[in-house]
């Protein structure tokens, strides 16, 4: 590593330390940056010699790269941005903080995943889902599956693990069809986890098409584009691997959408020649993830923390949450966007027949939507409030960025 | 409005639905069958025919993309200017707003609209993204119209429609109006679930599209604290 990326690699760590010394976060924006600010190559430096796989997608990233470091760690020592630092300052932070590992799974916010392939230069891409989020800043989703799609066609000789279900996902990882023999098609192994949110991929990003759905299968009815044979398939609670093995997956995690996470691990794993069946195992090692699915006891109270942050991920949640007393937490400051808009999109029906409370900086836009979709609630003013207001057992807690990092505080960051 | 129950259209969900859109659908649904009413709402996707007999049409937001495409299929299809000729009633918000009028630019490009409200859309130098609130036409006799706005369009009202509001904050049309009307067909800026925020919006159109002057309350708790709050905060932001 040359003198500068050394000393800035340092700096990095110092100032993450000390940042979570002052109680201002995990430290890895913060230390990353400065890094960043002696070194602007510093991550492209960081991650030479390493083996990489970048994770990418609207839901599920922070939770597959934790269950994927787990898996490539059957090989050796992994580096990873575990606590959702999904930005350049967080990959520069977590690689600094590793020192010299092999290799390195990282989380990528999929707004920065070109910017992030033209640095690490990594062996694998996972590519999991693209849906509606933050809309009041984000990119739109055919846009940013045209960004996806534009980032790999510069690394052709990337290998890439992309959800078969996504039509956005598909469409991004295979690129335009070229004359140009020159030019080898990506290596792409596909997986399948089922896919809930279907509203952002009725409008073929090819052709403007209708995509047209029946079970499992999706295909355009105006050009090629189709949902691939998967390799890697989610069935009952296992994994269906290429070799047509199945592996049951025990996780701490709940829900279908984490066994889905599972097997793009064991997928993004395969491609560094981790076998499944050495792999699996270490997936229960798992427990939460930077406080999502964490429990802790308060006052007699089981509270579980799920985040659910835009439509797609709420309709998982609902799917985790056991039949018991729900509080729902909803902000709207500029890390979870401004527009509550999105509520809408979200059906609340699966609430019906358990005690809901609402609460969070922007409870009453929750309010009038769970009026119209008939879903008896009561506001409560605070977290406090809201555990006295239900009887002991089984607490639910599904909230989205901020409101979740509100209450994760009051839980003493709960990890 | 049409024989037994209120029919209510949701224009194309598979194109013009960005960010909440089915809300309109799901309030004037819920504040109809609250007084009472049958209701049938209908989803029609961009590739079935529009019936031209519904009481109500909402059109929603969209991407450059999709709105293009949804503007040329509803021009084809002449299901929706039947049915304002026999007097059906229009909402349109955000991209839906745009495609109602003249023309309106997408991916660079200007596109023809519906020609059912006069006005012409065009790129501002910036997008609007934020708080958009203004004071409605007196003649509608409602309380001022609250709502969040993101759009890069500037919007340019002819003399065949009157603006929905004055803008006291966010941007809507130009800065200075906001959204436009004439006879029972109303666009705005206000996108996503606008009724949520404006109930008397929405009586509005179910007034004009029943023919009932007065409607019987319905408890708006908590629309009016949401619009009490979002008020505050628009003049906290202001200073």
């Amino acid at each position: 590593m040359p003198l500068r990326a050394k000393v800035a690699s340092s700096v990095s760590r110092t100032a993450a330390a000390l940042s979570r010394a002052a109680g201002r976060g995990d430290g890895s924006v913060i230390g990353g940056w400065i890094g960043l600010k002696i070194d602007p190559d510093l991550l492209a430096h960081l991650a030479a010699g390493r083996a990489i796989a970048l994770i990418s997608g609207t839901n599920g990233k922070t939770t597959t790269t934790r269950l994927a470091a787990a898996a490539v760690g059957v090989l050796g020592k992994v580096a990873t941005n575990s606590f959702g630092a999904n930005m350049p300052t967080g990959h520069t932070s977590a690689l600094a903080k590793a020192g010299s590992t092999p290799y390195a799974v990282l989380e990528v916010d999929e707004h920065y995943l070109a910017q992030v392939l033209e640095a690490t230069d990594p062996h694998v891409v996972a590519l999991l889902n693209l849906s509606r989020d933050q809309l009041d800043r984000a990119k739109e989703v055919a846009m940013m599956a045209q960004l996806w799609r534009a980032a790999l066609v510069r690394h052709p000789d990337v290998r890439v693990v992309a959800n078969a279900d996504d039509p956005m996902v598909v469409w991004a990882a295979s690129p335009p069809p070229t004359h140009d023999h020159r030019i080898k098609p990506p290596t792409v192994t596909w997986f399948s986890a089922g896919q809930r949110w279907h509203d952002d991929s009725w409008v073929c990003p090819e052709c403007g098409s209708t995509i047209q759905r029946s079970g499992d299968q999706w295909w355009c009815s105006g050009c090629p584009l189709r949902r691939p044979q998967p390799h890697w398939v989610v069935e009952d609670d296992g994994v269906l691997d290429p070799t047509g093995a199945w592996h049951k997956v025990s996780l701490q995690l709940p829900g279908k959408v984490n066994i889905g996470n599972a097997a793009t691990a064991l997928a993004v794993a395969a491609e560094f020649g981790v076998r499944p069946v050495d792999a699996v195992s270490r997936l229960a090692s798992v427990t939460s993830v930077a406080g999502r699915y964490a429990q802790v006891e308060r006052e007699g109270r089981l509270i579980r923390l799920l985040l659910a942050k835009n439509p797609a991920s709420w309709l998982e949640a609902f799917d985790m949450a056991d039949l018991a007393p729900t509080l729902l937490s909803i902000n709207a400051r500029d890390p979870d966007g401004l527009d509550t808009s999105w509520l809408f999109d979200v059906d609340f029906a699966p609430l019906r027949g358990r005690q809901v409370l609402i609460t969070g900086d922007r409870a009453y836009d929750l309010a009038v939507r769970l009026d119209v979709n008939d879903v008896p609630f009561q506001h409560v003013r605070t977290f406090t409030d809201a555990i006295r207001a239900v009887p002991p057992g089984r607490l639910e807690v599904i909230a989205n960025y901020t409101a979740f990092q509100d209450i994760r505080a009051e839980l003493d960051r709960v990890n | 409005m049409s024989t037994e129950s209120l029919r209510i259209v949701w224009v194309y969900p598979d194109l013009l639905s960005t960010y909440g859109d089915r809300g309109n659908a799901l309030i004037l649904a819920r504040r109809a069958r609250q007084r009472g009413m049958p209701v049938e709402v209908l989803e029609v996707r961009s590739d079935q025919r529009l019936p031209a007999t519904a009481d109500i049409y909402l059109i929603g937001g969209g991407e450059d993309g999709p709105q293009a495409l949804g503007a040329q299929r509803l021009i084809a299809d002449g299901g929706l200017h039947r049915a304002v000729a026999q007097g059906s009633v229009v909402f349109g918000v955000c991209a839906g707003y745009q495609l109602l009028g003249n023309s309106f630019f997408a991916k660079g490009t200007r596109y023809a609209g519906l020609e059912l409200l006069d006005i012409t859309s065009d790129r501002g130098e910036s997008r609007a993204v934020g708080e958009l609130a203004g004071d409605v036409d007196g003649r509608l006799g409602l309380p001022p119209l609250s709502g969040f706005e993101n759009h890069g369009g500037r919007t340019h009202l002819g003399p065949g429609v009157a603006p929905l509001a004055r803008v006291t904050a966010g941007v809507g049309n130009d800065g200075a109006t906001e959204g436009a009307w004439r006879g029972k067909l109303l666009g705005t800026y206000s996108h996503g679930p606008a009724l949520a925020r404006n109930p008397a919006l929405a009586d509005l159109l179910l007034r004009w599209a029943t023919g009932v002057h007065q409607l019987p309350p319905v408890d708006d708790t908590w629309p009016e604290r949401l619009r009490a709050e979002r008020r505050a905060a628009v003049a906290a932001a202001r200073g």
